[in-house]
């Protein structure tokens, strides 16, 4: 891999600031995941880095075309050791998006593994594109 | 007269501007972590006896991760493979990164390399080092002549 991208690796999680709106209840810091998103013409597939978290702790939520991943973390501390030099800090996640086609509701899929979360967001019908085949006179 | 019925909008101003500067500086020192120094980022738990160190390694499975420890360096290596493409995918929004990746640590003491322990556990590595007994301080008793 080229060095430039490796340093592209190194970009620290970003925190979500919370606003006059909404605050939060639990004490630890809240970032926003980093999402890949694709499309295909079936599904929405939506990626999302949450290290520290398993499946238990994330409630995903589609309301109105809004998609909102919340994911708590709950690290076990090393007992009995002192934190020397920390670059990372656990804690919690959360992340909104507007999904602009209609979804399929009943048929979204989550899945959670090694801290990864892959949903697919299957396209209702009427946001499918329809290929009209073009016919020779 | 009139002043005293403009005054507090103002006031209300202020408390506003002093709250939002508040939370600005609140939220800057809150920042107890460092900036990573390379992929993956570590944190470093130390005691008498040795080290553990966790890393953050979202989407890398167990098998893509090497570790090497010799006398007293720590190196954990490995590769994170993007997704698999399907066939009409179009990407809307790509923030994950993905390739090889390397990262060496030196530590304060000699490893015991028969006693290192690693755990990936939700996309978090945790590694235990052992603290060598030869590089334990010793205690000599001082005897009276």
């Amino acid at each position: 891999m080229a060095k430039s991208e490796e340093k592209a690796m190194e970009v620290p999680e970003q925190e979500l600031v919370p606003t006059e709106e909404m605050e939060r209840t639990r004490e630890r810091r809240c970032f926003i995941p980093k999402t890949d998103i694709y499309e295909t013409e079936e599904d929405i597939v939506v990626v999302a880095d949450l290290p520290g978290v398993d499946q238990n702790s994330i409630d995903i939520t589609l309301e109105k075309n809004i998609l909102t991943i919340a994911a708590f973390g709950n690290p076990t501390l090393p007992e009995g050791f002192n934190l020397l030099y920390a670059e990372y800090e656990p804690g919690d996640y959360q992340r909104s998006f507007r999904i602009t086609s209609d979804i399929e509701h009943d048929e979204i899929e989550a899945m959670v593994s090694n801290g990864e979360l892959r949903l697919r967001l299957p396209k209702a019908d009427s946001a499918k594109v329809k290929k009209i085949p073009v016919k020779t006179g | 007269m009139y002043r005293r019925y403009r005054l507090p909008s103002m006031w209300r101003d202020m408390d506003q501007l002093q709250q939002e500067m508040n939370r600005l500086i609140e939220s800057s020192l809150r920042s107890r972590t460092l900036r990573p120094l390379g992929f993956p980022a570590i944190n470093v738990w130390t005691s008498d006896d040795g080290q553990v160190i966790t890393a953050e390694l979202p989407g890398v499975s167990a098998d893509d991760i090497d570790i090497e420890v010799t006398a007293d360096t720590l190196t954990i290596s490995g590769e994170r493979n993007p997704d698999q493409f399907e066939r009409d995918m179009q990407p809307h929004r790509r923030e994950r990164k993905f390739g090889e990746f390397s990262r060496t640590i030196q530590l304060p003491f000699i490893v015991d390399t028969d006693k290192v322990d690693a755990v990936l556990r939700d996309g978090i590595l945790e590694i235990s080092l052992t603290r060598a007994e030869v590089d334990k301080p010793k205690k000599i008793a001082a005897q009276s002549a």
